[in-house]
């Protein structure tokens, strides 16, 4: 079948009954928005004049055709985290490919930050910055137990692991190549 | 400066950092007087809002006084003690203009879906927060009010979002004269949607969370009923039965993605983050609400999905009605109710800690340690 490939705009008042049943007080968004669409508004692409100066890295949604007149400088994609983030915003807030990486990023992020302290000769004390004391102070049941639920779950990860230890390794690709077999 | 610093899910500390500049001649620099944690602080807490970047500095709910301003600031000077709208608005794009400063679309880059939020995740505009000792705030002509005379800062820091967020979910309701409301949520937003429901003449008030000292609280604060759904069989059945099995008029999520309450919400949505957070209120909301009900939305949720029965959306015909505080369309009035004593935003507050105590305070908010409501950090340099 054949598609009518050209869209023209049509004058809506040509359109039989246009407007007969307008209702202007049935507006659900009353009163959080003042009525207005695109189509009525003459300012509707207004911009604040002056427009902040893009001097950092800015990554902008490719649902937007700018930056906006303003936006936040600090913490510009950086390292791995960096990369995928950059990677996602060539998807749109519509997609899963957008908003995925973006979560791995900040992952991602959260083992960079530990190797930052660490380069500048801090090591994050992981206790206070969780808020422990305070916990201890008022909960102290149940965060012994969370934290022997976690060391229990460490435990057993080490068993495990270290019982897959004993018998030596050797490369998969030598397998039966080893004279002894 | 000192500030707020993010580390990673459930790991925060409090560092010197430096001090912020002036970026853009609608520019003010605030030196920041009080601050608190929120419960939508809770989901960058966690980790669960995407693109939430380590060294970041939260905290949208602060009051302080001006230090600097940019060459085009003139609605406020150096000296003034201002209330900041937790939105970041231009009040001159096609939204502002609408009263929708919630939803501004000059000030975030990164999404579109959302407007700027201070220290709310690049997804929020990737803007630093207010838990520090300064804060740049953009747009200064647009959001900032001075505080008013006479009136104390605990009091003008709770309407940079829970007055007006609690009253605007009152006020999306819908309310009618007569009307049963129910809350879902008893944190700071619930309680204070529940005390303004009344503002809008309803006839019932009925609030639903699971921590008892929670619920006491808002039995006195909000003058309403208050439930434990721990104690219930099934919270839907529950309000059916005490509304003569015909459902509420209104109902209001103030809960949010951290939503307890159905252990498949908690692990797809918490847990492995398969949906943009858990929508237990949100789905009770939807089949508590009596057909042709209002369920009002403030409780927020991330980008991504949600699994709610938008099948009985329709089959019931609901009106949803959902958004971020319009903070700067409310403040007049809502700066009213406060003077007049109806309001009285400063009795939510249960705790005061120093701005080095940030991570004891997010964990105890976080947790529900000590009965807390809402905490207040003081920076250094805000001394009494
Ligand atoms: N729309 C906005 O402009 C706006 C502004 C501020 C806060 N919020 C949001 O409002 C929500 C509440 O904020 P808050 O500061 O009161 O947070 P909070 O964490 O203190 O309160 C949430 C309450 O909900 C309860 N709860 C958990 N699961 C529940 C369920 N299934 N049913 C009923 N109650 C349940 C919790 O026990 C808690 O008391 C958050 O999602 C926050 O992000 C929205
Ligand atoms: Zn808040
Ligand atoms: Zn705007």
């Amino acid at each position: 079948m054949e598609t009518n490939v050209i869209n023209t705009p049509i004058d809506p008042k040509q359109i039989p009954g246009w407007g007969i049943d307008a209702d202007p007080k049935n507006d659900p968004t009353y009163p959080m928005r003042q009525r207005m669409n695109v189509g009525q508004d003459p300012d509707s692409k207004h911009r604040p004049q002056s427009l902040q100066p893009v001097d950092t890295e800015v990554l902008r949604s490719i649902e937007r055709p700018n930056v906006s007149a303003v936006f936040g400088t600090p913490e510009p994609p950086s390292g791995l985290s960096g990369m995928i983030r950059r990677a996602a915003f060539h998807y749109s807030e519509n997609r899963y490919r957008h908003w995925l990486p973006l979560v791995l990023a900040d992952r991602v992020n959260v083992v960079e930050g530990i190797i930052e302290d660490l380069a500048h000769g801090k090591l994050p004390n992981i206790w206070a910055e969780k808020g422990y004391d305070v916990e201890w102070k008022h909960n102290r049941t149940s965060l012994i137990l969370k934290l022997s639920a976690v060391a229990a779950v460490a435990a057993g990860a080490v068993v495990l692991l270290s019982s897959g230890d004993k018998e030596p390794k050797k490369p998969k690709h030598y397998r039966g190549a080893y004279p002894e077999e | 400066m000192l500030a707020m610093d993010y580390r990673g899910p459930k790991r925060v500390r409090a560092v010197q950092k430096p001090m912020p500049e002036i970026k853009h001649p609608q520019d003010a620099i605030v030196k920041v007087l009080r601050t608190c944690i929120c419960g939508s602080d809770l989901h960058l807490y966690n980790g669960n809002v995407p693109d939430t970047r380590v060294g970041s500095t939260f905290g949208h709910e602060f009051v302080g006084e001006v230090v600097e301003v940019g060459a085009e600031v003139t609605k406020v000077k150096v000296g003034d003690r201002v209330i900041v709208p937790f939105n970041i608005a231009c009040g001159e794009c096609h939204f502002c203009r609408q009263g929708m400063f919630g939803n501004c679309h000059e000030s975030n880059t990164e999404a579109t879906a959302v407007g700027a939020i201070f220290g709310y995740s690049h997804t929020a505009g990737g803007f630093n927060g207010g838990q520090a000792e300064y804060c740049r705030v953009p747009y200064a002509n647009v959001g900032p009010v001075i505080v008013p005379e006479g009136m104390d800062l605990d009091d003008a820091v709770l309407l940079t979002d829970v007055v007006p967020t609690g009253y605007q979910a009152a006020e999306m309701a819908g309310i009618q004269t007569g009307d049963t409301v129910v809350v879902f949520g008893a944190g700071p937003i619930g309680i204070m949607a529940a005390r303004c429901a009344w503002l809008f003449g309803a006839g019932r008030v009925i609030i639903i969370d699971q921590e008892d000292y929670r619920l006491d609280f808002a039995r006195n604060y909000s003058y309403c009923e208050a439930y434990n759904f721990k104690e219930m069989d099934d919270p839907v059945v529950f309000i059916k039965k005490i509304t003569d099995w015909i459902g509420a008029d209104v109902v209001i999520d103030a809960v949010g993605a951290e939503a307890a309450g159905n252990t498949m919400q908690t692990i797809t949505g918490r847990k492995l983050l398969l949906q943009a957070g858990s929508a237990t209120a949100l789905h009770w909301a939807i089949n508590s609400v009596k057909k042709g009900g209002v369920v009002s939305i403030v409780g927020v949720y991330g980008p991504t999905d949600n699994l709610v029965p938008i099948g009985n959306v329709l089959n019931k015909g609901l009106t949803i009605r959902a958004n971020q505080a319009s903070v700067k369309r409310l403040l007049p009035r809502l700066i009213q109710h406060v003077q007049s004593g109806v309001l009285n935003p400063k009795g939510l507050i249960t705790h005061r800690l120093p701005l080095e105590e940030v991570a004891d305070g997010y964990r105890m908010f976080s947790a529900k340690l000590d009965n807390c409501i809402k905490t207040v950090l003081l920076p250094p340099t805000a001394s009494n």
